[in-house]
């Protein structure tokens, strides 16, 4: 009974950013819990990757387009076979709906969106934001597997310079009656989501009307960021929820967090201070976003964020 | 048609968290609301028993204090209402499944509604697992529902897109904001509300062991606050040119993003 199984997700033939920083802490903690690192996935051109984040076999499941059921069986074979000490998921959509779905499987503990992890005395140790991140808890996980999904960005995803895993093909579960994928809407411009984003730039009530968000995407877009925003213009119907940080919205902590017209309520301040670096532009010399900010900027942000986008295309252009 | 929508209460959203024993929050003086998912999931349950008939049970595992949140859902078009009595803070995610799935078992039901996650606990766990238990599909954020003969469509948000599913009944569904708008108490729901008995069940009225509920499998082994940021500098962004370059630099050198 050792190793730790990671779920590796595949996007456009690369493994998706969230599961390679999954494979890195995984590959860290099976070095301490004994056994190997292996990943659970659907596509075997990931081997190679999947090898090089450390990695020793992908077991590989004879399924496509995700959908509870099946997946759910074919990782709970391959727990069955392999009896891991640990299993990992990154928290992606898919992620947590497997999960919680395989740990009541398998009667088993699973810690949600955790920011670290160690195996200690025999026990998964992880520390999860709670509260929006008002708090932090650290829980010990003491079943067998023990199981945590990690936050995207949380984890650094480091390469190992390991050989290919090795391929192994597992068989298929029967086909899921209960549920049926009948269409994936893919949005027309493809946006970067705030919850894998290594910079967000946000905007507030301050933008004063919905069409003024084009400042916040054209900064975004020039700087390679996501589009964030408070809960308020969520609620004006500025722009869509999954743009929303803090509670009801997405608890975030990029590299880069710049804030403008974000006067900073308890939930949204919650959702982004555990961000790395943050820039916060206000007019109101007083709000609370500035006691969270590295750099606050007190002005105009219809004057200060073109300007900034404009500094910013120059400054890559060179 | 029932519903069955399975309810958290959670500390207002607003509330500064303090810290009692290095262990749980201090409950002194806090605020308690339904959780804000929740809300979706409670008047989504309320629409499809307006258009097709039938019965909102609301249910909700915790302390005595619960029975104002089940009150509250009452209010706004719940029909009948169950309290599992039980320390729901000293139980993992999975023990709170195992609580509702068996407290389900005996309430008629088509559809299950949870809110996608609990606020405060942030876990995401409860209702996928309530599903594997009871053997039920899982929808799971949720953000448009059609219930039809026999069936049910969903719209589920995932990075960037977005999952039209069907689903066979029975089904669990987690809602996502956005589902609808909630609606609030009238002062009719309020005093009809008040003419409802909400029934109460312990963990061996359900035939659960309280070992297999409380402090199993995950548990909290310290809760902190996170470290108090200070602030950094200020600057005067009367000049907006001066201002982005002084915000490119910091950029560039400290947070090295460029």
């Amino acid at each position: 009974m050792a190793g730790v199984v990671v779920f590796a997700e595949v996007k456009d033939g690369r493994l998706k950013k969230a599961s390679r920083e999954a494979l890195s802490i995984g590959r860290k903690l099976a070095q301490t819990a004994g056994g190997d690192l292996v990943a659970f996935g659907v596509d075997r051109a990931a081997a190679e990757e999947a090898g090089r984040y450390g990695a020793k076999r992908l077991y590989v499941a004879p399924l496509t387009a995700y959908t509870t059921g099946p997946f759910t069986t074919a990782l709970k074979q391959l727990v069955d076979q392999v009896k891991p000490s640990i299993v990992l998921l990154a928290g992606t959509s898919n992620g947590r709906d497997l999960a919680p779905r395989l740990a009541a499987r398998l009667n088993v503990g699973v810690a949600s969106d955790v920011d670290r992890l160690e195996w200690t005395g025999g026990k998964l140790r992880a520390r999860r934001p709670v509260y929006s991140g008002k708090a932090f808890a650290t829980v010990e996980v003491s079943s067998t597997p023990a199981m945590a999904t990690t936050r995207p960005n949380a984890f650094t995803a480091e390469e190992a310079g390991g050989e290919t895993a090795e391929v192994v093909q597992i068989a298929g579960p029967a086909s899921d009656d209960k549920v049926k994928l009948i269409e994936t809407k893919t949005a027309e411009a493809e946006e970067l989501t705030i919850a894998e984003a290594d910079i967000i730039v946000s905007g507030g009530r301050g933008l004063k009307e919905a069409t003024n968000f084009s400042l916040i995407r054209d900064l975004a877009h020039a700087i390679g960021g996501a589009v964030g925003a408070s809960r308020a213009t969520v609620d004006a119907g500025w722009i869509d929820h999954q743009h929303q940080v803090g509670q009801t919205g997405r608890v975030v902590s990029p590299n880069l967090y710049i804030a403008a017209g974000v006067s900073g309520a308890i939930q949204h301040l919650a959702g982004m201070s555990s961000s790395k670096h943050i820039v916060a532009i206000n007019k109101d010399p007083e709000a609370p976003i500035f006691r969270v900010a590295d750099l606050g900027v007190v002005g105009d942000l219809f004057q200060i964020i073109p300007a900034l986008t404009e500094a910013v295309k120059k400054a890559k252009a060179h | 048609m029932n519903s069955v929508v399975c309810i958290a209460q959670v500390p207002d959203t607003e509330a500064r968290i303090k810290i009692a024993d290095g262990r749980r929050i201090d409950e002194t003086g806090l605020k308690f609301i339904v959780s804000p998912y929740d809300e979706f999931a409670l008047e989504e349950a309320i629409r499809v028993k307006e258009a097709k008939g039938g019965d909102v049970t609301v249910v909700s595992f915790g302390p005595d204090r619960v029975q104002q949140a089940l009150r509250e859902c009452l209010a706004r078009g719940a029909t009948k209402a169950l309290h599992i009595k039980g320390e729901s803070g000293s139980a993992d995610a999975l023990g709170i499944a195992k609580t509702l799935a068996a407290a389900i078992r005996s309430v008629p039901h088509d559809l299950l509604f949870f809110g996608k996650q609990g606020v405060g606990t942030d876990n995401s766990l409860v209702g996928p697992m309530v599903a594997e238990l009871l053997g039920y599909p899982q929808l799971n954020v949720v953000t448009h529902l059609e219930v039809g003969e026999g069936k049910i469509t969903a719209h589920r948000e995932i990075e960037g897109a977005e999952e039209i599913l069907e689903a066979s009944m029975p089904a669990v569904i987690t809602a996502q904001k956005g589902l609808n708008e909630p609606r609030y108490a009238s002062l009719k729901g309020i005093m009809a509300a008040k003419k409802i008995t909400i029934e109460t069940k312990t963990l061996p009225d359900l035939g659960l062991q309280e070992s297999d509920i409380h402090h199993q499998r995950v548990t909290v082994v310290a809760l902190e606050l996170p470290p108090e940021k200070s602030g950094g500098r200020k600057i005067d962004g009367g000049e907006p040119a001066t201002a982005a370059k002084e915000i490119l630099k910091y950029i560039r050198e400290e947070a090295k993003a460029l």
